[in-house]
């Protein structure tokens, strides 16, 4: 079971880094990494088999502008360093602001959307022909299922019969430009929709990680499965909660220290 | 060309088990149908489903499996160009993108099934390695190197049946070099994939005008074979390229060569227009609406200064 006390605290600090690496660039996409911090939190240390294990599984960050998150976990488990995150977006550096093939604890290139899914379902097909146990978990925002792409990936995976897949789509409702909800109604229903496509599929608040991990407990496990997570863009900072333009821009020194304030430890 | 493929394909899936072929609602024809029944988890129809088709070729190639796409080239290349580029290209995965009746093979078909611009393309993207088999041996000898090749992405470029054998007493095909079919002291005609054909015709014709005409074929267009081009260009000082593509593509890099090397000959290029043609019919009559017939040729390079 989640311990969701530990997690609370975990995704505070992974916050708190993704703000001070803020403070080096002019910008970088802090609010679409706010908004899956519980889900990816949930996949590496919960969910995901002990890294160096035979079969070891594999996360992917399909929604790319989301690896903020991605990078500070990393640097946690030591498989990215401090110099790699300080070096972050400058020349001579790894990282950049979509995960990039080849760099360690990166399985592909994602940031053009649409892309991840589609390299999951070749890995987990790959992995099922070599009767291995590792579990592929992919994290996808809501805008790429605007992508067709995507749609041909749900449908190759559940009839291919994946269910080493477990998928999470961030749903904050926001594109780049507008909610969901708004600029295409017709997204919705989410669950409806995917669960057609015969995955087994729920929905959970997508900051509630002992609410994700025990509604992905219900799902059939004889099918690629996928969590429909209710969250909300910029989660954590208050006045970056469901404001487009954090979706890619820099606090300032003093949009800083409030946003540190906010997710200081003893609150 | 296609059951030569298919015969090559099933030879080395035999040996070698990482071998996938994913398609796209294409009829596994001949030899291929025979791998389906004898490995039919590497056999994958993603139906008309482009993307990913792709997809689920880099996923494989990221674990060790070495797949091939395969379906029409406008359907391999073009509907999931990003893919291609982003997922193989860019990541540099071992995987065959075969491509059926590139150039306007798909003749009775119209535009949307033409490939006019696949080798000009491909070219243009890093990573990415073009091959174009003229018959039917080249394709044999090239699938048996995509089934083993570890450079990255590899855009295989195939006619589509029928296609005569013109290379049985060339020197062995080898990966990035040019191939000489036919020797003649006073032009040199270069050329690659189907339109050889076409190239050995008009060679023939000049012949019978007394012009001595060698043939040169590119089967690997990239990476070039930039030293056995130069000496081609040190050796005639009339040359010209024929070639089923648009004019960005061969003809285009030898005159670049050219330039660099100081040439000093004629150079002519004979290539699809650079337009969508409206015109059914056979292989050839597509060919001739776009300019490319024996006579056409045999009269430019004689009359033109």
């Amino acid at each position: 079971m989640v311990d969701r006390d530990s997690a609370v605290v975990r995704c505070r600090r992974y916050r708190r880094r993704i703000l001070e690496i803020s403070q080096q660039v002019s910008a970088l996409h802090i609010a679409p990494a706010f908004s899956c911090t519980e889900i990816v939190d949930l996949i590496y240390n919960e969910l995901m088999a002990d890294a160096n294990g035979v079969d070891d599984d594999v996360f992917l960050m399909s929604k790319g502008h989301g690896c903020m998150i991605q990078y500070v976990i990393l640097e946690e488990r030591g498989i990215l360093t401090r110099g790699d995150l300080d070096n972050y977006c400058k020349p001579g550096g790894v990282l950049g602001a979509h995960p990039d093939f080849g760099t360690p604890g990166i399985r592909a290139s994602t940031g053009s959307l649409g892309h991840g899914l589609g390299m999951i379902v070749g890995q987990a097909y790959a992995e099922r022909l070599k009767r291995s146990q590792t579990r592929f978990f992919v994290v996808l925002s809501d805008g790429e299922l605007q992508e067709g792409s995507t749609w041909e990936a749900l449908s190759m995976a559940a009839s291919l019969r994946l269910n080493n897949i477990i998928a999470f789509v961030d749903n904050n409702d926001f594109t780049s430009l507008e909610r969901m909800s708004v600029g295409q109604p017709a997204f919705y229903p989410v669950v409806d929709k995917v669960a057609s496509f015969n995955w087994s599929v729920c929905e959970a608040d997508g900051h509630d990680s002992a609410a994700m991990c025990s509604a992905l407990s219900t799902l059939d496990t004889a099918k690629p499965r996928l969590v429909v997570a209710k969250t909300t863009k910029g989660k954590g900072v208050s006045f970056m909660e469901g404001v487009p333009i954090w979706h890619y821009r820099s606090p300032n020194g003093e949009e800083y220290e409030r946003a540190i304030a906010e997710l200081a430890d003893a609150s | 060309m296609r059951n030569k493929f298919s015969d090559a394909f099933f030879q080395a899936s035999i040996e070698n088990e990482k071998l996938c072929l994913i398609v796209a609602d294409i009829s596994p024809a001949g030899s291929l149908a025979k791998f389906r029944e004898r490995s039919p988890e590497r056999f994958i129809n993603v139906g008309v489903a482009e993307q990913i088709m792709v997809g689920i070729a880099a996923g494989l190639a990221m674990r060790g499996y070495q797949p091939f796409i395969y379906t029409i080239a406008t359907f391999s290349l073009y509907r999931p160009f990003e893919f291609v580029r982003d997922d193989l290209c860019y990541q540099n995965l071992p995987v065959t993108i075969v491509g059926i009746g590139g150039g306007v093979g798909y003749s009775t078909l119209g535009a949307t099934h033409h490939a006019q611009e696949d080798v000009a393309l491909c070219m243009a993207v890093p990573n990415m390695t073009v091959l174009a088999p003229c018959d039917p041996l080249e394709v044999e000898s090239m699938t048996k190197w995509c089934a083993y090749q570890r450079r990255g992405p590899v855009y295989l470029r195939m006619g589509k049946a029928g296609e005569p054998t013109f290379t049985e007493s060339a020197e062995p095909w080898q990966f990035g070099r040019i191939r000489h079919l036919r020797s003649g002291a006073d032009h040199c005609i270069i050329t690659y994939g189907v339109v050889t054909k076409l190239a050995v015709a008009t060679a023939e014709g000049m012949e019978r005008k007394g012009i001595r005409t060698a043939v040169v074929t590119v089967p690997t267009l990239k990476p070039l074979d930039r030293e056995g081009l130069n000496e081609i260009l040190a050796s005639f000082d009339d040359i010209s390229v024929i070639e089923e593509s648009s004019p960005r593509a061969l003809g285009l890099e030898l005159e670049a060569l050219a330039f660099r090397t100081g040439y000093r000959g004629r150079l002519q290029k004979f290539s699809l227009r650079d337009e969508f043609i409206h015109c059914y019919g056979s292989h050839d009559d597509i060919l001739a609406a776009h300019g490319l017939t024996v006579d056409a040729i045999l009269n430019r390079i004689v009359t033109e200064k």
